[in-house]
């Protein structure tokens, strides 16, 4: 990461975050169709403009609480609020990028980031400001192109364009970098990270890779059939060095209480 | 008769996996390229010049190709090959879109909505069984040999393979980016416009060229069996009276209107569905 960068990211972490979105689960359950609950009488507070990571095994339950919170699935018991940021509307607020990229074949890239914004702003407007955030993330040159043209991690790229193009105060990423080689995840960790430190969204990132948690959060919650088992705030200042012994030591401690009850 | 029904019956992936892997090209900078698929054609017409002039087979029941071209000028000098032409199209296009816009309407219905594809799938399936050209007699009886009987024909016949490629379209667009698009707060008329019709429009239009298929197929033995003008009527009357150029133009008069809408069709999927590298630059 460039000084530059790095300085942003200090002078963001030094002002209150008023552009994000705080989150409030009280006693939040959800059973699908009478089975085990999925999520049992979760509590949490997120701060406005926090990075907070969810890790987990498979099925602890980690994919559903994102959903709750994006308000996707009704709880069954509980409530969600999500409440605060400066300017936009509750329902353009909240954006989402999934694992896979999944954009439009059949819209040029540029078309796809558009897809982001609502319908009310108009073509000229649409355009620019999608230009501008593919832009943003290093792909403006390709804003004519087709979907099928570009490599996975481009296209990943675009997605996180078009999450980002409506300047959301929540942004939720679901495993976003799974799919991707190890070289080009951590560039886009690194970007991700920019922009959030840029824009002050509160960003929520699900992964099963405990280094990536490490190395993007402020926080980092444990979830484990349905529940909480370990909330730890990541103190190692920002930028943060693949590989510092801080991080390496916190990686290890999350990883034995994820592999510990197992053993 | 048989032939169409084996090739409705096709299922609809086939279809569509024939459509969407053509075969690598190579750059065409030289004409040869464009040449290159008539080389066939034209050695079998210099074949069969030669041999009729060489009196290897008797013109009497295989004219030579000189004969059928001075036919060709000779009923166009007339009129009654553009006249018959004109017929036969518009009876074509006619029942082509009858019946490609009532597929298009019931698969577009049956595929978003359950209660509407419960409702009429079981039956259009069992109608589709019946060979269309089957019903030849009956339909006689129902319209005489009005342009009704060819128009009623040719949609039916055209209506099955929108219908069912229409279906299948919709029902094999990708979950993933209906998700996406509810989620990025599309409505459901965004949904249908932005997501599920560009989806199905690969396998709309291998549906849309079997039909043409089906349609000149259903055109032609109708105007065979009973008609007063048009393309196969000329061919019959000219079978009365052994004039058999007339017989052989009126068939690759077939071919190459075939063949024409299969190229139609074919700059129209280039253009429709650039997106998609299958159909780039084929």
């Amino acid at each position: 990461m460039s000084a530059a960068t790095a300085l942003r990211v200090e002078d963001a972490a030094a002002h209150p975050r008023d552009a994000g979105l705080a989150i409030t689960l009280r006693g939040l359950s959800k059973t699908f169709d009478g089975g085990a609950p999925v999520i049992r009488g979760l509590d949490l507070h997120v701060p406005a403009g926090q990075f907070v990571a969810v890790v987990g095994r498979s099925g602890c339950g980690k994919s559903t609480l994102l959903r709750l919170i994006l308000g996707l699935e009704e709880p069954s018991a509980g409530r969600v609020s999500v409440n605060g940021g400066a300017g936009n509307g509750a329902a353009q607020s909240k954006k989402i990028m999934f694992q896979e990229p999944r954009l439009l074949p059949w819209a040029r890239v540029a078309d796809n980031v558009a897809v982001g914004l609502g319908r009310e702003i108009g073509r000229a407007e649409r355009r620019k400001r999608a230009l501008a955030v593919l832009d943003e993330v290093g792909l403006a040159e390709k804003a004519g192109n087709w979907p099928a043209t570009l490599s996975g991690g481009q296209r990943q790229r675009v997605a996180l364009a078009r999450a980002l193009v409506s300047r959301p105060a929540l942004l939720a990423l679901d495993e976003p970098l799974g799919a991707l080689d190890a070289l080009t995840r951590i560039e886009m960790q690194a970007m991700i990270e920019r922009i959030w430190a840029d824009q002050g969204f509160t960003a929520i990132l699900v992964t099963h890779d405990v280094g990536e948690a490490v190395a993007m959060a402020d926080r980092i919650l444990v979830v484990e059939e349905g529940a909480i088992a370990l909330d730890v705030a990541v103190d190692v200042p920002r930028p943060r060095r693949r590989g510092d012994p801080a991080l390496a030591e916190l990686e290890g401690r999350i990883l034995d209480r994820l592999l510990g009850h197992r053993a | 008769m048989a032939d169409s029904a084996a090739i409705r019956s096709l299922p609809g992936r086939a279809h569509r996996a024939e459509a969407a892997a053509p075969l690598p090209r190579q750059p065409s900078r030289l004409p040869t390229a464009q040449l290159l698929p008539w080389l066939l054609p034209t050695l079998v017409i210099l074949g069969w010049q030669a041999a009729a002039s060489f009196g290897l087979v008797s013109t009497r029941f295989m004219p030579a190709p000189l004969d059928v071209a001075a036919a060709g000028w000779r009923l166009s000098q007339t009129g009654e090959l553009w006249e018959n032409l004109w017929v036969s199209f518009a009876r074509a296009a006619a029942g082509f879109l009858v019946g490609g816009g009532i597929g298009l309407a019931f698969g577009l219905a049956n595929g978003l909505s359950n209660l509407s594809e419960k409702l009429t799938d079981t039956t259009l399936q069992m109608v589709r069984n019946v060979p269309h050209l089957s019903l030849i007699p009956l339909v006689i009886l129902w319209f005489g040999i009005d342009e009704g009987a060819k128009l009623f024909l040719v949609a039916l016949g055209v209506f099955f393979p929108v219908y069912a490629n229409t279906l299948h379209g919709i029902r094999s667009v990708d979950p993933q980016l209906i998700e996406m698009g509810r989620v990025y707060g599309m409505n459901r008329r965004e949904l249908f416009w932005r997501v599920v019709l560009p989806g199905a429009l690969p396998s709309i239009f291998v549906g849309v060229r079997y039909a043409l298929g089906i349609m000149w197929l259903t055109l032609i033995v109708a105007e065979t069996i009973s008609a007063n003008s048009g393309l196969g009527y000329m061919a019959m009357q000219a079978r009365e009276f052994m004039l058999v150029d007339v017989v052989v133009l009126a068939i690759l008069i077939y071919a190459a209107l075939g063949k024409l809408a299969d190229s139609l069709t074919r700059a129209l999927e280039r253009s429709c569905l650039a997106w998609n590298p299958a159909y780039r630059n084929a």
